[in-house]
Formats: structure tokens, C-alpha cells, sequence
């Protein structure tokens, strides 16, 4: 086996992993600056109105408070508006908008004081609630990141009205929270003009330059080091509003200032999932071939900003269809800016799109994987181009192959173990191969070994790694002669840790750099700015693609769910690190069951508020809930996505996850469970005794 | 920072002398305790730890019962042998609740005293009757999927979170208390109170009582009992509906029966209708359901937790038919 062989593709264990499990790996929170103060955030008790008065009088006369900063006394942004622009206005968005931040010299004086602050606020009547009847119902522009709003092709209501079956089905995906085990944090230290912000965040070069702009500095007077970060899920992707805080609590007091988020202010203050009410409408032919889809998407975004989750993108190329309708409507509540959370976009439409597809299934009395193969297209519906790789039939004959399915008995509600009831599903799963650019360093040491240095982030999946193994492999050299440094804005552009594409991204300019390195020089920068442009002139449509087999146990009197089974099989590339890869599978195919059977922040109409707001009450999977989870990869060779030929698997693993799980609930009890989460009290009472 | 003084107690009259202080409350485990302290909702001047009283036994009584020390860790009453061969349905119960790690630090008296998981009542940001008096009870128009459908008032819906109290009600626990005015004792199917107009008042407690001990009196068919928990995942997470039951049967029929449920209400339920019901019936699911039904007709069940009647019936149905059907 030769060196190359070994080392990419290969379980290599996390380079991080000894210094995490002793507590060495340092988290944004820990470092040590000196004479740093604590700053703790003040947050809106209302949804909606305008502060009338801020009384700072008792927070300042507690024992070693430095200052309160609010709306009247922070200093200016640049930028003023959305999320970001806080302490600028009087006017209240949401509850638990930041209104103020008290600033002390230990977090305990900094908690107290910021309870003490007091606020009058004239309230105006808030509306929190999203329904697809809203009046304030509209079109945005466009979904993201950068998509057409609303599609239509061929005549999707004739093609409806003539179909042989047809389903019209209606889902809703309730807010949910991306709650990483590290809570936000930021350590703000200004030197003169210049900030450093020892941050946890998924992109420390794409930070910088936001908050440049908001304080009104130059980039590279910015410098944001995110050496460990301990989970994001989407919600460190963007600088959240206690970034800015930070920074200006620390321009306000002359000193360091470290800003952790709590717990609870992170169910308002890091971003959430929409709420989605998902109208699905399918048409076909008694052979099971669709004439029609339609998919029309209702969800929300706050009156700061507009976030546009772009629902029914997969809808658009998952299946060959003549006729086809996407829409996304929007409505401004008096809530907090939704954001990106585990697959936006993919993650929840896909669920309304492959439970539709399974009751499709079963009104053509055709088996559910069998059914998905008969719709599988040529060509990209979306776009009309070919696709560079395209596997999902092989995922879904392999998994039926694997899980057993040939056997399965189609009939809802027969399957009995006890007083359990037994059952299985099946959905497809996808996700876009993207390839921004990014720039890294590489350089050749005097000992023999390599350095290479770049802004990429590892949040837990093994990045670090990974990049270590790529340029090893582009090096033709073992793995300990190269250290992979990373975290750090000053190492140059890099795209963030997001969208499934960190490991295309920069793994692609980590190997330019090697190869740059191995034609001549000590120390060599590679951009590949051109590479991923001409990458996206391609004619060509690149997509992962997998297949979700769960089965599920439901207790005939209790509505309660287990999970004793669950098997993804993922077309994704090349997997680069077979350890970490099946990690980063069956964290998101767990999060999928999370979806499905637990996760649901509260709404409180009247208060405006959610009202869980912990891990106490916003429920996650325990180890006791899955039993047996596995995923499986399918040998695929795409050399169009990037050199390496990794699609990225940051999140296919939750996409379609949710749906298999519903769709299995059905098999085992008959019932249809359209809003989630399939909980038991939507359950009990319902089933055959 | 909100300062508080802590003292360690070393025998109970230290710490009736300690509890006697303005706001002072005694700490246990401190696993419900310090949460609220962290959270802003108690705000005690002073601790008052009893953990080092030498109330950790488990002794057989004269009358053939056990005595349960209250500073008892949960782990431990969940490990003991006479508990587990005739009180099955708590050892269970304790086992079915928190984690690992919470039940090694939490005692016997702090299982009984915690306070209720209620969203609102945890959330200083918001009214909550019993935590903040008059401010109003926004769960009874708000979040109340998981709260209360047998004694609530219009003041409050909370309930009470034990698992360990359900089995414990079931059981004809005797709650042992010592105060200023000397010793006492208190059924624990009354220990703790429904809320009506003073919803802040969880138990019949004074502020200057100390738990000592719990009594488990003897009761043969104990040994034949069962706890079973509903929840949405499998571990780690209160009951949705919970039910400690003992069944004795005789040739078919019920002769005796203990039911208690947690979950539903302000205190354990102790289920006295449905006993009253099941004694002298067959015992088949026909006449456990007419037992249920007997308890539950009595439920008033808010907008969003009516699946807790049915749930409740079920799951009394399946726990009996599993003693005894």
C-alpha cells in the first residue's frame, strides 16, 4: 500500500482528539488576555415597542461594574439596521432582544448587574404566530443563498385534474433550535484601532469582514481566531448581535471583554429553524411515473431582516416530472431572524417532499423504493444539465438490499412485537456539492516537515484532520510531517464551515498549495478563485444523494417511539476519513430522528415568547433512543466537484432522515403524523388497541 | 452577585436552629435546588446543608416496614435488596427518573421537596403564581401540553415532577417531620397539597419543618408491584404520565389494589376511586378500564393536554394487566 493509499480515505483518528479529551484544546472563552472584563447581555422583556426609559442607576452602584451600555450610551455603528445593529434604536423586535450589556470585572457582577437594569417599554400588540393564512403573507425577492423565488413548468393544475392518483397533503415543521454544547462567545481585545476577537464561530475569515463593517474598520484591521469551536449547526455561521456587543462593550471600557451567551439566550439571540406549513400536491400515473408536483412552502422571518429558507429547492430536482410548481411565501412576525440550522432548506422540505412521495406509495399500492426509482430523471429538472455524478437508485437498491426491505409487507399497522408496534420507511435524501473559493499557505519547514495554514475551522467534524490527510496526500508524505494550522482569519480568504462545502473548499486550495509547493519554492499561497469559477460554468449539476431505512417500534398504548434500527446509504464522493465521515453521517441521521420524534421550540402566542429555552425542555435524542445506526457509502468517482472528489457530507445525513422515521410511524400504526414532532400525545388514542 | 450564607448542619437540632434564620432554606443534593438558585427563582438568604446529618439509613421497623433515612441518595434506595424484592415499583420509579449521576446526589426528602418543571415557573421573565403571587398563570392560556388534568386551579396547572413520591403515595408512605413544635407525622398521599388559591404552598410543610425520614409500612402486596413511565424519549426526561401500582388477586379476582399516578396533577394521585373500584372485581382489562375510567372521570383536562386522560387509562389498564390480568 503506498503512502497516498493509507493516508486519504483512511479511519485516521482526530489530530485534536488527545487535547480535547484533556481539556488542553483551548475553546474561544478560555484564553487568557489580560485585565479582561465580563460583560452580560440585558435582553427586551417584550416583543414588540419602543424603551420609553433605561434606568442603569442600581446596576451601576453594584460592586465592580465598570459601565451599562444601552441604546443611549453605545457607541455608533457603521451599519444600523437588522440583526447586527444593536443598541443603535429605541424599538424593540422581539423578546429577548438585546436592549443593553453590563459590563463588570467578573461575570458574577456582570449577571447581577444586568438583572439590574431597569427597562420601561411601551408596548405595541405583537403577533408571533405563523399560519398560512397570514395576511402579511408575501414574495420575497429570492431564497437563499441565491435562488429564483418561484418556479413553475408545463401546466402542473391540468396535470393534476387528469392524473390517475393524486395526493394534496399538508406539513408543518415546527421553530427549532441548532443548540451547539458551546454556548456563543467572544473575547473582544482592541489595540488601538485594531480588534481581536477570539471567537467561536464556523467562519473566521467571512466574520471579519462583517464586522469590519459594522464598526466602520478596514478587514485587516480585524482578526478573528476560532482555534476550537465546539458545535455550530448552521448558527455560528453568521457574526450573531453579542459579537458587536462585545467589540463595543470593549471599545466602551478601555479593556478585554468576554461575552458568553447563555444557555437560554440562545434560543433568541443564535438563530433557529423557521417554522415551515408545506402544501405538497403530486400527480401520477397508475405506474407510479409523476405528472405533477407542486410545492408550496409558508414560513417566517422577523421585521429586522428578511431570511428566506429555500424549502422546496431539492423539490425542483429530486424527480423527473412535466409539469412542477415551487413557491415560498414569507410573513414579518415580531420575532427573532431565523437562520441557517442543519440543512436549511433541504432538511425540512425534504421532509414534507419524501412523506408525500410515501403516501403517494401507498395510494399506488407500489413499494416506496420502487417508486422513487421510477422517478428517477436524465437530467436535472432544475436546470437541464446533466448531473456529474448521480447515485441515488444505487443508495436505495443498496440500503433496500442491506435493511431487509424485499421482504417488508406494505400494509400499515399489522406489524405486532408485544404491545409494540412495528414498522419501517424509507426516503431519499440529497444535498448540493458547492465549491466556493479559498486560499491557503503551505511552506517547507528546515526538518523535513510541512506547514499549511489556512482560515478553515474545524467545529467538531474533523477538518482538521481531513486537511491534514489531503495535504499529506498531495505532499506524498506521512501524516505526521504536517502540521495544519487553521482558526484564524489572518490566514487569508477561506469559506466558512457551512453548507457542506468546507471540505471542498478549502481541501481544493490545500492542494494547489502542495502541489504548488512540490514544483519549486520553500513558501508558496494558492487561491483558487479561477478554479471555482470555472467550476461553476460547468454545465453540470453536482449533488449528493443517499437513502434513509429507519424502523421503529411504537407502543400500542402509549403513542411512544423508539428507534431500534436506522441504515443511511450515502453517495457523496469520495469519503476522505471513513472515522470521522461515518460520524458526520450518523450525527445528522440522528438529528433527523431528533426531528422527527423531539424537537419543537414553544411558541407562547401572549407572551411572545418561546417558552422552552433549555436542554431541560427542548429535547434531543439519548443514547437509549437508537439502538443500532449505521451509514454506508457507495464508491463514487466525481472528478468534476473539486481534486480530491469529495461532494461534502456535513449534512445529507439529517436531509430525508426525518421522513423516513415519519413514514415508518405510519407503516407501524397506521396514523399519519403530517405535523412534527410525532410525539405520543399525537399518537395515543389513536391506535389499535 | 447575589451573596447567600451556607452552613452545614450536623445533628437536627443544629439545623432547626440554622432553618429558624429569615429565608433560609435547608439543601439536600441540590439538584433541583441549585438550578433554581442559578436561574434567579429561589433566592435563599441562607443554605442550610443536611447532608451530613446522620439521616442515611434504611431500617426495618418493629411493624415490619422500612424506615428511609432522608438524606438517603436515590442510587442507593434504588439498589437496596429488601427495597427491590418488596417494593419493586420503587425502585423502579427511582430508577426511571433523572440520570445516573443526578441519582447518586439526590436524597430521599429532596426527591419529595423538588419543585415543579413547569416552563414558566423556571423563567423569571415571566408571571408564574407560584413563584411570583398574583402575577397571573400564563400556561393555562400558553404552554400546557405536559401539565395537569386532576386538581388544577384557575391560580395554577403545575405538577409535580417526582417519580419516586408516585410510588412512595402508592404505597402509604409515612412522611416523618421535626420542627420547632416536635416531631410529626404526615401521610405522604397529603404532603403535598393541590394548588388552589396558594399556589406557591407546594407541600403542608412550615417553613421551619426538616423531613427525617419516609416510612414504608409493610405490605405484602408490594412485592408485587409495578411503575411505569410515559415520556417521549427513553431517558432523561419527566413523566408524561406515570403509574406505581400493586395488585393482590385471589383466584381471579382483585381482593386489594394500590394506584398512584404521577404526571397528572399538583402531588402524586394517589387513585382511591379507582382502588375502591377494582377491590372484589374481576381482574380483567374490562374492569381495570372501568377502574381508570372511575379516577379519571374527574379530569378536567386543559386545550392541549386531553391526551393525558386516555394516556392515563391506557397506561393504569397495561400496568394492572401486566400485575395481574
Amino acid at each position: 500500500m503506498s503512502v497516498t493509499e493509507q493516508v486519504l480515505g483512511g479511519p485516521v483518528d482526530r489530530i485534536e482528539g488527545g487535547d480535547k479529551v484533556q481539556g488542553q484544546a483551548k475553546y474561544a472563552f478560555e484564553y487568557e488576555v489580560e485585565n479582561v472584563a465580563y460583560a452580560s447581555l440585558v435582553v427586551s422583556p417584550a416583543a414588540k415597542g419602543t424603551i420609553r426609559a433605561i434606568d442603569t442607576t442600581n446596576a451601576l452602584a453594584a460592586p465592580g461594574v465598570l459601565a451599562v451600555l444601552t441604546h443611549e450610551s453605545a457607541p455608533e455603528l457603521a451599519e444600523k439596521d437588522g440583526e447586527l445593529g444593536v443598541l443603535q434604536s429605541p424599538r424593540i423586535a422581539y423578546r429577548g432582544q438585546i436592549v443593553g450589556a453590563a459590563i463588570a470585572e467578573s461575570l458574577e457582577g456582570a449577571r447581577e448587574a444586568a438583572r439590574l437594569v431597569r427597562i420601561e417599554i411601551d408596548e405595541e400588540e405583537h403577533d408571533v404566530v405563523l399560519r398560512s393564512d397570514h395576511p402579511g403573507l408575501y414574495k420575497p425577492d429570492q431564497i437563499n443563498p441565491s435562488n429564483v423565488t418561484d418556479t413553475e413548468d408545463g401546466d402542473v393544475e391540468a396535470a393534476l385534474r387528469s392524473a390517475a392518483v393524486t395526493i394534496d397533503a399538508t406539513y408543518s415543521t415546527p421553530p427549532e433550535h441548532n443548540n451547539p454544547m458551546e454556548p456563543h462567545a467572544t473575547i473582544a481585545v482592541w489595540d488601538g484601532e485594531g480588534l481581536t476577537l477570539y471567537d467561536s464561530d464556523q467562519g473566521p475569515y467571512s466574520y471579519r469582514g462583517i464586522v469590519a463593517k459594522r464598526l466602520g474598520l478596514e478587514p485587516q484591521q480585524v482578526r478573528v481566531i476560532a482555534t476550537h469551536v465546539g458545535g455550530g449547526f448552521g448558527s455560528k455561521g453568521l457574526p450573531r448581535p453579542h459579537v458587536i456587543v462585545a467589540a463595543l462593550a470593549a471599545k466602551h471600557v478601555g479593556r478585554p471583554v468576554k461575552l458568553a451567551v447563555t444557555r437560554q439566550q440562545m434560543f433568541t439571540l443564535t438563530g433557529y429553524r423557521t417554522p415551515t406549513i408545506q402544501r405538497l400536491q403530486l400527480g401520477a400515473e397508475p405506474d407510479g411515473r409523476l405528472v405533477a408536483i407542486a410545492h408550496d412552502v409558508v414560513e417566517q422571518t422577523s421585521t429586522l431582516q428578511e431570511f428566506a429558507e429555500q424549502t422546496a429547492l431539492a423539490t425542483r430536482m429530486m424527480y423527473a416530472s412535466p409539469s412542477r410548481r415551487t413557491t415560498h411565501r414569507l410573513v414579518r412576525l415580531d420575532v427573532p431572524t431565523p437562520s441557517w440550522m442543519r440543512a436549511p432548506g433541504e432538511c425540512p422540505g425534504m421532509y414534507a417532499l419524501e412523506s408525500a412521495l410515501d403516501e403517494l406509495a401507498i395510494e399506488l399500492g407500489l413499494d416506496p423504493v420502487e417508486l422513487r426509482v421510477r422517478n428517477e430523471p436524465e437530467i436535472d429538472p432544475a436546470t437541464g444539465n446533466r448531473f456529474s455524478t448521480r447515485n441515488l437508485v444505487g443508495c436505495l437498491r443498496e440500503g433496500a438490499e442491506r435493511f431487509g426491505w424485499a421482504d417488508r409487507d406494505p400494509t400499515p399497522g399489522t406489524r405486532r412485537d408485544g404491545r409494540w408496534l412495528v414498522g419501517t420507511g424509507v426516503a431519499s435524501s440529497t444535498y448540493p456539492a458547492r465549491r466556493p473559493p479559498s486560499t491557503a499557505r503551505a511552506r517547507r519547514e528546515g526538518d523535513g516537515t510541512y506547514t499549511i495554514e489556512l482560515a478553515a475551522v474545524d467545529i467538531g467534524t474533523g477538518a482538521r484532520t481531513v486537511l491534514t490527510q489531503i495535504a499529506a496526500d498531495a505532499l506524498e508524505v506521512p501524516l505526521d510531517r504536517v502540521r495544519v494550522r487553521i482558526g484564524d482569519s489572518a490566514f487569508g480568504q477561506a469559506s466558512v464551515a457551512g453548507g457542506s462545502m468546507g471540505t471542498s473548499s478549502w481541501g481544493a486550495a490545500v492542494v494547489k498549495a502542495c502541489r504548488m509547493l512540490r514544483a519549486g519554492g520553500d513558501e508558496v499561497t494558492a487561491d483558487t478563485s479561477e478554479e471555482a469559477e470555472a467550476a461553476g460554468q460547468e454545465p453540470l449539476s453536482k449533488h449528493s444523494f443517499g437513502a434513509q431505512f429507519v424502523e421503529v417500534r411504537v407502543d400500542a398504548d402509549t403513542g411512544e417511539i423508539r428507534v431500534p434500527r436506522m441504515l443511511g446509504v450515502f453517495a457523496c464522493g469520495r469519503i476522505l476519513n471513513a472515522k470521522t465521515g461515518r460520524s458526520q453521517f450518523i450525527g445528522g441521521m440522528t438529528m433527523g430522528v431528533s426531528m422527527a420524534l423531539l424537537e419543537e421550540t414553544i411558541v407562547d402566542p401572549q407572551l411572545g415568547a418561546f417558552v422552552n429555552h433549555d436542554l431541560a425542555m427542548y429535547h434531543v435524542p439519548v443514547h437509549a433512543d437508537i439502538q443500532e445506526i449505521e451509514a454506508l457509502w457507495l464508491d463514487e468517482d466525481d472528478p468534476h466537484v473539486n481534486p480530491m472528489g469529495a461532494k461534502g457530507i456535513g449534512e445529507i445525513g439529517i436531509v430525508g432522515a426525518a421522513a423516513a422515521v415519519a413514514n415508518a410511524v405510519h407503516h407501524a400504526t397506521g396514523v399519519r403524523v403530517r405535523d412534527l414532532p410525532i410525539r405520543p400525545d399525537k399518537l395515543v388514542g389513536r391506535l389499535a388497541g | 452577585m447575589r451573596p447567600f450564607g451556607y452552613e452545614a448542619a450536623t445533628d437536627t437540632t443544629s439545623a432547626l436552629a440554622a432553618i429558624a434564620r429569615p429565608e433560609a432554606k435547608f439543601l439536600g443534593g441540590g439538584t433541583n435546588l441549585v438550578d433554581l438558585l442559578r436561574l434567579g427563582v429561589e433566592t435563599p438568604a441562607t443554605l442550610v446543608d443536611v447532608t451530613r446529618l446522620p439521616l442515611d439509613g434504611i431500617d426495618p421497623t418493629p411493624g415490619g416496614g422500612l424506615r428511609i433515612g432522608a438524606g438517603v441518595r436515590n442510587s442507593v434506595l434504588a439498589a437496596d435488596p429488601e427495597v427491590r424484592a418488596r417494593y419493586p415499583a420503587l425502585a423502579q420509579a427511582l430508577l426511571s427518573g433523572a440520570s445516573g449521576q443526578i441519582r447518586n446526589w439526590a436524597t430521599t426528602a429532596g426527591n419529595l421537596l423538588q419543585r415543579t418543571r413547569c416552563a414558566y415557573f423556571q423563567d423569571v421573565t415571566k408571571p408564574c403564581n407560584k413563584r411570583d403571587p398574583g402575577s397571573g398563570c400564563p400556561a393555562r392560556e400558553g404552554d400546557h401540553r405536559n401539565l395537569a388534568i386532576l386538581g388544577h386551579s384557575q391560580q395554577c396547572v403545575a405538577t409535580h415532577p417526582s417519580d419516586m413520591a408516585v410510588a412512595l403515595a402508592a404505597f402509604d408512605a409515612v412522611v416523618h417531620v421535626v420542627g420547632p413544635a416536635g416531631a410529626r407525622q404526615i401521610p405522604l398521599a397529603d404532603l403535598h397539597r393541590l394548588p388552589a388559591d396558594e399556589p406557591w404552598l407546594d407541600t403542608v410543610l412550615d417553613s421551619g419543618d426538616l423531613v427525617v425520614a419516609v416510612e414504608l409500612p409493610a405490605l405484602a402486596m408490594a412485592s408485587r408491584s409495578a411503575y411505569r413511565k410515559v415520556r417521549g424519549r427513553a431517558s432523561f426526561e419527566f413523566a408524561l404520565v406515570s403509574v406505581a401500582a400493586a395488585l393482590e388477586v385471589d383466584r381471579g379476582t382483585v381482593r386489594d389494589a394500590r394506584l398512584a399516578l404521577g404526571g397528572v396533577a399538583h402531588k402524586p394521585w394517589r387513585a382511591f376511586r379507582a382502588e375502591e373500584a377494582l377491590r372484589g372485581a374481576p381482574a380483567s382489562a374490562e374492569s381495570f378500564a372501568r377502574a381508570a375510567d372511575a379516577e379519571l372521570e374527574h379530569a378536567e383536562p386543559l386545550r392541549d393536554n386531553g391526551y393525558k386522560v386516555a394516556l392515563a387509562r391506557n397506561t393504569i389498564v397495561a400496568t394492572l394487566t401486566e400485575l395481574g390480568g
